[in-house]
């Protein structure tokens, strides 16, 4: 008896440590994950700026100044040979093949500061201009040899600096590293996801409550069910065939938008709804149906006035935890043509767009080292907007769960 | 079975050879029980005896479980209830009912009360509505209790209180019969002795149906009490004839507590 006691009290402990073991395992990964993420992708929010004076007196910019505002200025503006100026005044500034150490785009920033201030093609000013993308690595990372150098004597001069880099935020994907920005597929998994949602929470819902609620309990309704939950375990991979066949290549829709995106997710997605609402409308206790049925209560009305918003906050847990799984995706999109270059922040649904994961996937395999860290703050991106939608999840199942 | 010189004259609710099937089983055979306006009519016995069966048909509440069927004709003031031309909805209004468990919605006293109203268009403005509200919670005992709290959640009152809740709910839609499923089995001493109280206030403005397990309160409450054993209906009679002289052994032996 006594061993036996000591023999339940040992097990007991084992399980306790076997249990605190993985919870510590599961932390120690997560704080890995954040560390190196963090570690890397912090960098990429950042860039390194070189200051460069043009003197528009030596090199004058030959535009009407009153055309500045038109539609096709900056047609004009690089038809002037902005660039040409720009990279002159780079060599001229920062040495030999100064024109070299700034960004190919750099033209660019300096065209739009012009438009933006036309007294700046008068005389001299001085433009802090992108870097070029070995220039931002051996800035923020250190180099040898001559890179090194270079860096360390632009350091010297004080014409380095380094600061957020807005461009990201704000632009779509580029080959450049100093202009590529999360913005673009930021958009578009807003939409995507936006109109999965759209499609899939009513239906989802609906199909849950009237499996629950109205359908009879029989060979068709079996059928049914065992047809759902083998959807929802069917490889995201085969959702993007089916959608490539019916919504591409049968309605002909737009290809790589958000719209057959957001249908795609959507078929993907509704399965996970339907089994979580019909498992939250299951547990509405059947005594508030009598409840409700005994005071004269239509089913309709049993169903939208006690069991819809008893079941709502598991229905949306369950539903954001889907739409996040949706979020993430990438394959089912490779398939519909999202995963095409898009250097265009999209427009609306039906303009050609990428998702983060699927940046994520294309700037992973890019050569310019300057993408490294901007697949690491993607990464970050992403992932903010994960832990953004989980923690919508907890605020609306506390905001609306009843307890009785 | 015996049915004694019971004489109603003008019964609210007649039974008429009502069996009641859940698929192949069969919970209830033949059963005829005259429901008196102005009495409360009380039903017991052992458990799976079919009593709860009989009550939730009175008011179709069988209607919700799969595969159940009743036989045999079911009257509401002359009107049959399993009629097609019966509307499940309004029969329901008409006969309330209150559950063995109590079941405020998860939602404000006030609410809880003003539902059934408000579904069936029982009053036109806010003020028809609270005095709706307070009506049916005076009458429920319940007023005095709640009158400065009407927006608190139901489901935070004390179980007697809750229970009392859902029959002013019950109330509120002014029904003309309201059906009690063991309504105190969920209660301590003090608030079923409070249920039992106001059911004898509530007597001969409603017709009073209740299944009950405790048999001291049948005899309490009721005016006709009716012994079910196994589906049947054994014995239905005056209250104070059943507890004090039953015609059936079967009775008899339930009542003295030889089984049950």
């Amino acid at each position: 008896m006594q061993s036996r006691i000591a023999r339940r009290y040992a097990a007991e402990r084992r399980f306790k440590a076997l249990g605190l073991g993985a919870v510590l395992l599961s932390g120690l990964f997560l704080a890995f994950l954040l560390f190196v993420m963090v570690g890397n992708g912090a960098r990429g929010f950042t860039y390194t700026h070189v200051a460069v004076p043009i003197d528009f007196e030596a090199t004058p910019l030959t535009i009407d100044a009153s055309r500045l505002d038109d539609p096709d200025a900056d047609q004009l503006i690089a038809n002037a040979g902005l660039s040409d100026i720009v990279a002159f005044a780079a060599d001229e500034a920062l040495g030999d093949g100064g024109s070299a150490l700034i960004s190919e785009n750099a033209w660019k920033e300096v065209r739009s500061a012009i438009k933006a201030d036309p007294n700046l093609l008068i005389g001299k000013s001085t433009f802090e201009l992108p870097a070029s993308s070995a220039i931002d690595i051996a800035a923020k990372e250190g180099a040898k040899g001559e890179l090194g150098a270079r860096v360390a004597a632009l350091k010297a001069n004080g014409r380095l600096s380094t600061g957020i880099h807005w461009p990201f935020f704000r632009n779509a994907d580029a080959t450049d590293p100093a202009v590529a920005g999360i913005w673009g597929a930021l958009k578009g998994s807003v939409l995507t996801i936006v109109i999965a949602f759209l499609i899939a929470f009513p239906t989802g819902v609906l199909a849950a409550l009237y499996l629950e609620e109205y359908a009879p309990r029989n060979r068709w309704t079996d059928l049914i069910e065992v047809s759902i939950n083998n959807l929802a375990a069917v490889p995201s991979i085969i959702f993007g065939l089916l959608a490539l066949a019916v919504f591409i290549n049968w309605f002909g829709l737009c290809q790589a938008s958000a719209l057959v995106g957001g249908l795609t997710l959507a078929l993907m997605t509704m399965p996970v709804i339907v089994i979580a609402a019909r498992n939250a409308i299951k547990a509405v206790p059947p005594s508030i149906r009598d409840a409700a049925l005994g005071v004269g209560a239509s089913p309709v009305q049993v169903v939208f006035h006690h069991v819809l918003p008893l079941a709502l906050p598991g229905i949306l847990t369950g539903t954001i935890i889907g739409m996040a799984r949706a979020l993430g995706e990438t394959a089912p999109l490779l398939l519909i043509g999202m995963r095409a270059f898009i250097g265009d922040v999209p427009n609306g649904i039906c303009a050609p767009s990428t998702v983060l994961p699927m940046q994520i996937f294309l700037w992973s395999d890019e050569v310019d080292r300057g993408f490294v860290e901007k697949t690491s703050a993607a990464i970050i991106v992403l992932l903010i907007v994960l832990l953004s939608m989980n923690a919508l999840a907890i605020y609306l199942r506390n905001r609306f769960e009843k307890r009785w | 079975m015996i049915q004694d010189e019971l004489s109603i004259p003008d019964p609210k609710m007649k039974a008429k050879g009502v069996s009641v099937f859940y698929g192949e089983k069969q919970a209830l055979s033949d059963v005829s029980i005259d429901v008196g306006t102005d009495l409360v009519t009380a039903f017991i016995g052992p458990s799976g005896c079919g009593k709860s069966t009989f009550l939730r048909s009175l008011n179709r509440m069988n209607d919700t479980i799969a595969g159940a069927r009743v036989t045999g004709a079911i009257e509401l003031d002359g009107e049959d209830i399993y009629a097609p031309s019966m509307d499940v909805v309004q029969l329901r209004a008409r006969v309330g009912m209150v559950f063995q468990k109590p079941n405020p919605f998860p939602k404000s006293i006030y609410d809880n009360v003003a539902y059934g109203p408000r579904i069936h268009g029982l009053a036109a403005a806010k003020a028809d509505l609270d005095s709706i509200v307070e009506r049916a919670l005076v009458r429920a005992g319940l007023w005095d209790e709640v009158k400065d709290r009407l927006g608190e959640s139901g489901t935070a009152l004390s179980g007697g209180q809750q229970q009392r809740l859902c029959i002013a709910r019950a109330i509120a839609v002014d029904p003309e019969v309201i059906l009690m499923d063991e309504p105190c089995s969920a209660l301590d001493p003090i608030a079923t002795a409070k249920i039992e109280e106001l059911i004898h206030e509530l007597r001969g403005k409603y017709a009073i149906v209740i299944v009950t397990h405790n048999m001291q309160q049948a005899a309490r409450v009721s005016q006709r009490t009716a012994f079910f054993h196994l589906g049947t209906l054994v014995e239905y009679g005056r209250t104070t004839d059943i507890f004090t002289n039953p015609k059936q052994d079967r009775t008899k032996d339930y009542i003295t507590g030889r089984y049950g």
